[in-house]
């Protein structure tokens, strides 16, 4: 009935229907091609002239012969909490040979806003077992923290080894995860589904592919889908669910696509001006829900074109979400695993997160000073190779040094190493046992009391 | 588009749908009424008129309406709700209560509609004015104690004068009478304003006073005017909420209104966790007791967004026409800028800069405007200042929302991503930023505190010197400088360690009072003449470098009875300094 055949213009993703009768916005549309092909789509501007109609598959095929069918809902997706173990595509159908999800619920895969009221601040310290984020960069349960990376940067070792490793101390259960991949390449795939399978993730996840050889357009829907399932997971079942999303750039190219095909006025370089809005749909279904048991813990990672961090899809990103682990080119070339750049990295909820009985009392001095002489350590380093070590002041070259041991020492670490906290504390405190005391002007002489020398001796004070 | 013929026989219909616009047939609107949108009657706003189609921007998202939906005009502008009941209160970006919301779940729905100040709850008037008395727009004819230490003055609304026929105190409710004049008008404890009009004022003062923040980078080097304009743009992850919350804490203000628009949600839910724990220095109350809240977040629709800043706005004006200094936080403009250039490019206008449309200016200063000190109606003296978030794409501060707010605050911390992947807060650059109310403010800390000026000017020489010096540095190494340079470079290390960061999370960091402030940079500029003095005679930097007092100094922002503690900073330093120098004179403090 409400099914026409008034195609009057394609333009990339995008098909112009004329003569329908009242379409609402973000309908679901159903395309029927000539073939007995059917694609899917979703109403993006609607009015009596004319309805634009996005198609999340190529538009291939479809022609004036071919039927929209406007199916007067909005996009739903089955959600079950039997969906554990289901490898889906990109628009959610079973890849894995099993059957389509017998839905228990179907949820608008655009999410619901939660009230600010109703959040709760997240304050749980997850333990990943890496020191450069438990240590400096702490992530907590309900938090989204992106990796910020760049092509050819082991970013999915990171993001693996902390699905493998991560866990609320205290707590027996693992986290329940959400992959989502949005245009990666085969390979990477694999690498992801068969680590899932080799520690058993598998059997508490729930995978959503989208690789590079599929459809851009589908990508609009694949996070959402995702986070969808996040969300019934979290909210109606208590998991606590690990979301990874890898590659966000992808989706944002996915994006400029449609801005394009639609003639719009972009904003900064070509991206859509609503690029800001689009993301924080995304980025703000993390969370925790006063009174309900689960939460969603967002790990996006994405590609920064040129390592540019200046780019819209990292600067868009960084604005919404709750800091950034930055994955480093530099470190990387040293073979330094993981490459991970404490500076430009930030976690937000940090605070939230450590300290007296949550982690251990000097946590946030230790990782303030750390910063701070690290951050000095690296510009004389700079500064070295200009002049010379020799030309620097003795406390220069104490930092000089530091800068060195720093990254060897803490940063580096085995992709199979999974340190407790206490371990990363202690390799912290073990660096700055080596400067002065007079020099840690960031931690308060209790603490200092306390663990300043612990371990190995202190080196005198000269 | 000749669809709109017919137009006579039906009532007004969605025409069109494209995101948060909405354009509408047959709708007899002015600009700027509300209008309700579809079967679920969505709150939207005329915002534009081109021949039978009116264009509205839609509050809520607007998902599923479709063409031939039906729409209302009320017939109304925007509007907010002034009344006892504002503080403590959490909004939406049109006022909408969200602790109510939530009463019927976690999730925001659609088409709500909740009186933003509670029908039931009866107020405790004491009525200041008699039958037969003349009063005028912007006068109080009594008030209402809403908490322990706020006084909330009933204002006759603005171009409403007479003479009082009945007038009584008693518990009411924000809707019911309480005074009626001779015309007939009827004033109740609620009065509605239209939120993209000023409200009245006798006339504008420049700013004479300062804004205690307690945060002693802006204090000392920029301090803000009660009345005034800041800006604080910076790259993300640079500060700028931890400073506008910060302001929000600690600013000697009677009123806070704290306007999160577009940025995360939660960020607002730590203000309401933290606010209500948090006690005013000044009047022992919680923190919350004198804040109100606008959160709308990111994820909710962008057209809500815009009108968050101008409710947020008028709240503060009503507030400082009862006479009070009122702090406004906007978090963050360039997300409200973002909102216009969405709606704008909906509207397919001719696009300016990167996007914005060519209103961008104008819209950044009327709202900027809005701020200042001011006579009120009634002859007393209030005030709005005005803190705006800018965030800067890509960090670049040459891009237009950063520019055109620098055209119209006047004052400017510059966040610097540096010093904050350093872990240097507050992270502004003290070499960028300024504040153009230096010389107003000057004259009164000067009174208070004695040198004052003075020490300010030193410490900025000493830090534009180390400027200076690193660039020599950059080129010979630091062993290679002369030891009175190095000796400089060491006292700015001082002041940037000592003084410049300063830790929001610190239970006594936190809020450093002026008198703190002028303590510290005076320990620490004795520290320095000294250091200079016992260099000259010929003494190893090296010893003065590690003097125990230079350690005990690092530690005074921390302390909580100051006064004693840098009493003893200061005998250390004699004794300290007395030891290296021998018995030679010492210059006092
Ligand atoms: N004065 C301060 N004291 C201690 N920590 C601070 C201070 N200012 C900022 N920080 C740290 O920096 C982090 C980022 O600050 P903030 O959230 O204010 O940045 P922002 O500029 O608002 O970023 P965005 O634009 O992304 O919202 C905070 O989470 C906190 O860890
Ligand atoms: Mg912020």
């Amino acid at each position: 009935m409400r099914e026409y055949k008034t195609i009057n213009k394609i333009t990339g993703p995008l098909l112009f229907v004329e003569k329908t009768k009242p379409v609402g916005y973000k309908e679901f549309v159903v395309i029927n091609l000539p073939n007995g092909e059917t694609k899917r789509g979703q109403v993006l501007e609607t009015s009596k002239d004319h309805v634009i109609v996005q198609v999340f598959e190529n538009t291939q095929g479809i022609d004036k012969n071919t039927y929209v069918h406007f199916s007067g809902e909005i996009i739903q997706m089955p959600v079950s909490g039997a969906m554990f173990g289901r490898v889906l595509s990109g628009i959610g159908k079973p890849l894995d040979g099993g059957r389509d999800i017998i839905p228990e619920d179907k949820r608008n895969i655009q999410g619901e806003v939660i009230n600010p009221y109703s959040r709760k601040t997240p304050d749980e310290f997850i333990q990943t077992g890496i020191s450069t984020i438990d240590g400096m960069n702490t992530l907590v349960r309900g938090q989204k923290l992106p990796l910020f990376s760049g092509s050819g940067l082991p970013h999915n070792d990171i993001a693996l080894q902390i699905a493998r490793q991560a866990t609320v101390r205290g707590e027996e259960e693992s986290f329940a995860v959400v992959f989502c991949a949005i245009g990666i390449t085969q390979e990477e795939a694999k690498q992801f589904m068969n680590e899932f399978e080799k520690t058993g993730a598998l059997e508490r996840g729930v995978i959503f592919l989208n690789l590079a050889s599929d459809p851009s357009i589908e990508r609009i829907i694949t996070p959402r889908m995702a986070l969808t399932t996040a969300e019934f997971l979290a909210f109606e079942y208590g998991y606590h669910v690990l979301t990874i999303m890898t590659d966000m750039t992808n989706y944002c190219e996915a994006l400029l696509e449609i801005g394009a095909a639609r003639e719009e006025v972009p904003g900064r370089r070509g991206y859509p001006g609503y690029l800001y809005t689009d993301l924080a749909t995304l980025y703000e279904r993390a969370g925790i829900i006063k009174g309900k048991k689960g939460s969603v813990t967002q790990l996006p990672i994405l590609t920064m074109p040129g390592d540019d961090k200046t780019h819209p899809v990292p600067d868009l990103t960084g604005y919404i979400t709750e800091g950034q682990i930055f994955v480093s080119r530099n470190l990387h070339r040293k073979n330094i695993y993981p490459p991970i750049d404490v500076l430009p990295s930030l976690s937000r909820l940090m605070n939230s997160g450590i300290g007296h009985k949550k982690t251990r009392e000097d946590h946030k001095s230790l990782s303030d000073q750390l910063y701070s002489a690290y951050a000095e350590g690296l510009d004389l380093r700079g500064l070295a190779t200009i002049v010379g070590k020799d030309a620097l002041t003795r406390r220069d070259q104490r930092l000089l040094s530091f800068a060195d041991s720093f990254e060897n020492t803490f940063v580096q670490q085995g992709k199979e190493e999974n340190r407790p906290i206490e371990t990363t504390l202690d390799i912290g405190w073990d660096l700055l046992s080596k400067l002065p005391e007079n020099d840690l002007t960031r931690i308060s002489s209790e603490i200092l009391k306390k663990y300043y020398g612990r371990g190995e001796p202190a080196i005198s004070r000269s | 588009m000749e669809i709109g013929s017919k137009k006579s026989k039906r009532g007004p219909r969605i025409f069109k749908v494209s995101g948060p616009v909405v354009v509408v047939e047959n709708l007899d609107g002015r600009m700027y009424d509300v209008v309700l949108v579809g079967e679920n009657q969505l709150m939207g706003e005329i915002i534009g008129i081109d021949g039978d189609l009116s264009i509205v921007q839609v509050y809520e998202d607007t998902e599923m309406l479709k063409p031939h939906d039906p729409v209302k005009n009320t017939g109304h502008p925007l509007s907010v709700e002034l009344g006892p009941g504002l503080l403590t209160s959490i909004y939406d970006g049109i006022q909408r209560p969200l602790p109510k919301i939530a009463e019927g779940g976690p999730f925001m729905r659609r088409g709500i509609s909740i009186p933003a100040l509670s029908r039931d709850k009866k107020w405790k008037f004491v009525p200041t004015k008699n039958v037969g008395d003349i009063v005028n727009g912007g006068d109080a004819i009594g008030y209402v104690d809403e908490t322990k230490n706020f006084r909330h003055l009933i204002l006759v609304p603005p171009k409403i004068s007479g003479k009082i026929t009945k007038i009584e105190g008693g518990a009411f409710t924000v809707t019911e009478t309480v005074c009626v004049l001779d015309d007939g008008n009827e004033l109740q404890l609620m009065q509605r304003w239209p939120v993209k009009k000023r409200r009245p004022v006798k006339n504008k003062k420049w700013p004479d006073k300062i804004l205690i923040t307690g945060q002693r980078i802006l204090d000392t080097l920029f301090p803000l005017a009660k009345g005034g304009t800041a800006a604080i743009p910076g790259p993300f992850g640079s500060g700028k909420t931890i400073t506008q919350q910060q302001l929000a804490k600690w600013a000697d203000a009677k009123i806070i209104v704290y306007i999160g628009c577009g940025e995360r949600g939660n960020e607002m839910t730590d203000v309401l966790v933290e606010f209500p724990e948090l006690v005013d220095p000044k009047t022992g109350s919680p923190l919350m007791e004198r804040t109100v809240l606008i959160a709308n977040t990111s994820n909710m629709p962008v057209a809500a967004r815009e009108a968050s800043s101008y409710t947020g706005i008028t709240i503060a004006e009503y507030f400082r026409d009862m006479g009070y200094d009122v702090a406004l936080m906007a978090d963050s403009t360039s997300r409200w800028a973002e909102a216009m250039r969405e709606i704008s490019s909906r509207l397919e206008e001719l696009p300016g800069e990167e996007g914005y449309p060519a209103y961008l200016a104008s819209r950044l200063a009327d709202f900027y405007e809005r701020s200042g000190r001011a006579e009120t109606l009634m002859g007393k003296e209030g005030s709005v200042t005005i803190i705006g978030a800018v965030s800067p794409q890509g960090g670049d501060f040459s891009e237009p929302v950063t520019q055109n707010t620098l055209r119209v605050t006047k004052t400017f911390w510059a966040l610097d991503a540096k010093l904050a992947n350093r872990r240097h807060f507050p992270s502004i650059n003290w070499l960028k930023s300024y504040s153009l109310y230096q010389n107003n403010l000057s004259p009164s800390l000067e009174k208070e505190f004695l040198g004052w000026e003075d020490n300010r000017k030193k410490i900025m020489n000493i830090l534009t010197k180390e400027n200076e010096l690193t660039e020599i540095v950059q080129l010979v190494g630091s062993d290679a400088l002369p030891e009175d340079q190095q000796l400089t470079l060491e006292i700015a290390r001082m002041i940037r360690e000592y003084f410049l960061q300063q830790d929001a999370f610190h239970p006594v960091d936190t809020y450093c009072p002026l008198e703190k402030q002028h303590l510290i940079i005076k320990a620490i500029l004795f520290f320095a003449d000294n250091a200079y003095k016992a260099l000259e005679m010929k003494k190893k930097l090296q010893d003065i470098m590690s003097l125990q007092s230079k350690t005990m100094l690092a530690r005074a922002k921390f302390e909580k009875d100051y006064v004693k503690y840098l009493g003893k900073v200061v005998e250390q330093m004699e004794t300290d300094f007395n030891s290296i120098t021998g018995d030679e004179e010492l210059e006092g403090i």
